[in-house]
């Protein structure tokens, strides 16, 4: 094996043309597990941790550029304004320890489909900034994952940044697990209001393949909103409309079974959770003054 | 391959590093430093816990080759980090560069709190969390511990009154398979009561 230690991002790129084999290493939570049982042994091991950019963000008008290796509690303690949904995910995530090291950018790289960012991305919006000795290109996160744990990026392509749309509105994360502190989700729910362009998107976690949009229930419920004019007059959504939105996102799932829940719950739970989230943010955009707290 | 990297304040060098080595592993094994464990290799335990750069992390987790030129302290360091941290307060806090001395290997290898008496502490410098751990009795098999105090010990560092919800997130990653855990918040609340009455 070889450590290989770009001193910088140019250099990392160049090193990741030569040797595409080569493992990048960020915050190590996802790659130092496999490497530690065994599991993986790669030729070469690319550390990311010198490369001070991939640990800023920038708040742009519309955006938030964040680095590849922003750790969460980074996001969780000066983001929580214009990215809520991920700054919730974020909390979610294992134990402070694995928050101090591990980020998006490895979370993107994994691409599991429990992956705690993606849900909170889906929602909101967002493009992955990857680069290559043959240039730079932006991947919708709808086009990221591709299969289970495998995504859009090409051998010589690294993550740069993440482009996230600023919160225009409410979002809630959800998750459910045995305990609140280092668990796997069983599947998680994220929803973000966009009341500018008078949408809402959802994100879907740990209940198929890759992590997903509910897109029917997206579809219905902006049509449903916009055809009862609740944008403008703020009033409580009905509990038709809820239960539909609810049905649907269930129905946008393929889960399996496995030792953390069954098909079956991953469904149901996921119903619960988009009734929940939406009753929570519809609530938050109301304006009601309710202090909502992301729930497990 | 070999790394260097500055541990509880004096700079040290592991030679015959294999790259896919964890710190958790340069420390136990190559630089005879137990006192921080390994239970799980896999970031579920917290007993690794140490700080990189002052951020707690799971020593086996980090890459070798990741922290160097970084700063380590382990528990083996923490009564004398506590101590510089607390003659430093008011400019800067502790010291991690060994302008302040730090502590040696020599020194972190032998290092015990069995002092005069094994039970109390007695006769030997410890840090608050360590004298509070012995204190409140959170102490059964001592597995957990070292990385519960370097864990506790930020956590007071910059919290200096922690609620019992901000002790339970920051100890969320560590786990004890002894004490339920309730001597151990009493520990850190004691902790954190005796740095208020010190102030
Ligand atoms: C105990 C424990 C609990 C966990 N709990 C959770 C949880 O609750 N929720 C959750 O979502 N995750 C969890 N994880 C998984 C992990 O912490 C996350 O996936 C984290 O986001 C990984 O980030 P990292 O920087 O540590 O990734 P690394 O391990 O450094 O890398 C992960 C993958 O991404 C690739 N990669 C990293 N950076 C880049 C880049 N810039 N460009 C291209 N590829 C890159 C790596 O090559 C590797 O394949 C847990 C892990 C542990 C050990
Ligand atoms: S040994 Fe590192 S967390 Fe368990
Ligand atoms: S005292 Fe035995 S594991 Fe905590």
């Amino acid at each position: 094996m070889d450590f290989l230690r770009p001193a910088g991002w140019e250099e990392a790129l160049a090193a990741k043309a030569e040797h595409p084999t080569a493992v990048p290493i960020a915050g190590g939570t996802d790659i130092m597990v496999e490497i530690n049982f065994d599991h993986r042994r790669p030729e070469y091991l690319l550390d990311l941790n010198r490369i001070t950019e991939l640990s800023e963000w920038e708040v742009g008008e519309e955006s938030v550029r964040l680095g590849a290796s922003v750790p969460y509690t980074r996001i969780m303690e000066n983001l929580r304004t214009e990215l809520p949904g991920l700054a919730l995910a974020s909390h979610t995530v294992a134990s402070p320890q694995i928050r101090n090291r591990g980020g998006v950018g490895g979370n993107l790289g994994t691409a599991s489909p429990a992956g705690d960012a993606h849900p909170a991305l889906l929602a909101a919006g967002a493009e992955v900034e990857v680069e290559s000795v043959r240039g730079t290109r932006l991947i919708p996160i709808d086009e990221f994952y591709t299969g289970v744990k495998r995504n859009a990026l090409a051998p010589d392509e690294l993550i740069r940044a993440v482009h996230i749309r600023k919160a225009d509105g409410p979002q809630q994360y959800s998750k459910v697990g045995t305990r609140n502190a280092m668990v796997i989700a069983v599947c998680a729910f994220g929803i973000a209001l966009h009341p500018e362009t008078r949408t809402v998107r959802t994100g879907i976690g740990s209940a198929a393949p890759t992590p997903v949009r509910a897109e029917a229930a997206e579809e219905f419920l902006n049509a449903a909103l916009a055809e009862g004019g609740f944008w403008d007059s703020g009033k409580i959504i009905t509990p038709s409309i809820a239960k539909q939105f609810a049905e649907l996102a269930s129905g946008a799932c393929n889960p399996i079974d496995d030792v953390r829940g069954t098909a079956r719950y991953r469904r149901h739970a996921v119903g619960i959770m988009a009734r929940r989230t939406l009753g929570w943010t519809w609530e938050q955009y109301r304006g009601s003054g309710r202090t909502l707290e992301g729930a497990a | 391959m070999r790394v260097n990297f500055t541990v509880n304040g004096r700079r040290q060098e592991a030679d015959d590093v294999w790259e896919g080595e964890s710190l958790l592993y340069v420390l136990r094994e190559r630089l005879g430093l137990p006192g921080s464990k390994n239970a799980c290799e896999q970031g579920e335990c917290g007993s690794c816990t140490v700080r990189l750069d002052g951020v707690p992390v799971c020593s086996c987790l980090v890459a070798a080759g990741q922290v160097e030129g970084r700063e380590v302290v382990t528990v083996e360091g923490l009564a004398d980090f506590a101590k510089q941290r607390a003659e430093h307060s008011g400019h800067g806090g502790a010291c991690a560069t060994g302008a302040c001395g730090g502590t040696s290997l020599q020194d972190a290898r032998s290092w015990t709190a069995k002092g005069t008496d094994s039970q109390t502490g007695e006769g030997t410098e410890l840090s608050p969390i360590q004298q509070a751990f012995i204190d409140a009795g959170a102490v059964q098999c001592g597995f957990c511990t070292p990385g519960l105090l370097v864990a506790a010990d930020e956590l007071l560092e910059h919290n200096a009154s922690p609620t019992d919800a901000d002790i339970r997130e920051a100890l969320s990653g560590n786990l004890c398979r002894c004490t339920g855990y309730e001597k151990i918040l009493d520990a850190v609340r004691l902790a954190a009561a005796r740095q208020g009455e010190a102030v």
